[in-house]
C-alpha cells in the first residue's frame, strides 16, 4: 500500500473531530499493524471500492468516544449505548467522505459502503484484503483512538 | 421567501446522530417545529400527508430504501411539492455528486462535517 494514502484520512479525522465535537487530536507515529485486535472499545469499519479496494476503520477507547459524543450532542453520554454506536458510524462516514474528496482531487475515485459498528474489549477488525494495515494512533485530552487504513495498492 | 422560524422542518437521515445534531442546530437558530424521518421513502410519505405541510426538507444523501437524491427528484417531479426547498447534507463532497444534486434542483448543499454557522449561512442563502 502506498503510505501516502493514509494522509487524507489523518487530515479528515482531525477536521471531523474538531468541527463536530470541538476536540483537538494529535496524530502519533503511524505503524504497520500485525494483528486484527482493535486498540480500543468501539470501532466502525467502512469498505471502500473503486480504483482500489480496501477498508478503513476507526477505534475509540470508551472515555474518548464518550467525551466526543457528549460534545457532539451537547449532553453528557455515560455509556456505550446505541446512540454512541450510531455516532461512531457517523464519524467514520464523515472521515471517509472527506478523505475520499481529497483522494478524488488527486485522481483516485473511491466509493464507500455503509459503516458497520462493533464494540467490546479486544474485539477484532477484519479488513477486506490481506494487504498491510497502516495504523495511526491519536491522542486527545480525553483518551486515545486509532485509525486503520488497508488498501490493496 | 424570507426565513420564518415558524416553518415546519423535516430532517431526513438514517443516522440518529445527524438528525439529533441538525435538530439541535435548528433549535439554536430558533426553529420551533421539527420532525424527522429515517429514509427517503418515509420522508416522502410524511411530506405527502403532512398537515400542516412541511416548509423545508433537510436530507442526507446515502440512505436505505430511498436515497436523498431520489427523494429530491420525487419532490421536484410532483406538481404539488416541486417548490419545496430541499437542502442536502452529506459526507459526499465529490464534485460529481454536487453537480448531480444541482441538476436535480437542490436548494443548497451542506458538506459534513459542518458547524452551526455553516448551517445558518446555508439557510440564509435559501431564504433571502
Amino acid at each position: 500500500m502506498n503510505a501516502q494514502l493514509i494522509n487524507p484520512f489523518i487530515k479528515a479525522t482531525l477536521n471531523v473531530l474538531e468541527t463536530m465535537a470541538f476536540i483537538k487530536s494529535k496524530p502519533q507515529k503511524p505503524f504497520l499493524k500485525k494483528d486484527n485486535v482493535a486498540k480500543g472499545d468501539v470501532s466502525s469499519i467502512i469498505g471502500l471500492s473503486g480504483e482500489s479496494k480496501g477498508t478503513i476503520s476507526i477505534t475509540f477507547t470508551e472515555p474518548c468516544i464518550l467525551s466526543i459524543v457528549s460534545n457532539m450532542f451537547g449532553e453528557t453520554m455515560s455509556e456505550l449505548n446505541h446512540e454512541v454506536m450510531d455516532a461512531v458510524g457517523e464519524i467514520a462516514n464523515m472521515v471517509s467522505g472527506q478523505a475520499r474528496q481529497a483522494l478524488e482531487s488527486e485522481g483516485k475515485v473511491l466509493y464507500a459502503a455503509v459503516p458497520t459498528m462493533i464494540k467490546g474489549k479486544d474485539h477484532t477488525i477484519s479488513h477486506k484484503t490481506t494487504a498491510p494495515i497502516m495504523a495511526v494512533p491519536f491522542q486527545t485530552d480525553y483518551g486515545e483512538f486509532t485509525i486503520e487504513v488497508c488498501f490493496e495498492d | 421567501m424570507p426565513l420564518d422560524l415558524n416553518m415546519n422542518v423535516l430532517v431526513v437521515d438514517d443516522f440518529l446522530t445527524m438528525r439529533r445534531i441538525l435538530k439541535n442546530i435548528l433549535k439554536q437558530v430558533g426553529f420551533k417545529t421539527m420532525d424527522e424521518a429515517e429514509d427517503g421513502a418515509q420522508a416522502l410519505d410524511m411530506i405527502k400527508n403532512a398537515d400542516p405541510q412541511f416548509d423545508l426538507i433537510i436530507a442526507d444523501w446515502n440512505m436505505p430504501k430511498m436515497t436523498g437524491i431520489e427523494l429530491l427528484k420525487a419532490i421536484r417531479a410532483d406538481p404539488e411539492l416541486k417548490h419545496l426547498p430541499v437542502i442536502m447534507v452529506t459526507a459526499e463532497a465529490q464534485k460529481s455528486r454536487v453537480l448531480e444534486a444541482v441538476q436535480a434542483g437542490v436548494s443548497n448543499y451542506i458538506v459534513k462535517p459542518f458547524t452551526a454557522d455553516t448551517v445558518k449561512t446555508k439557510l440564509e442563502q435559501v431564504f433571502k
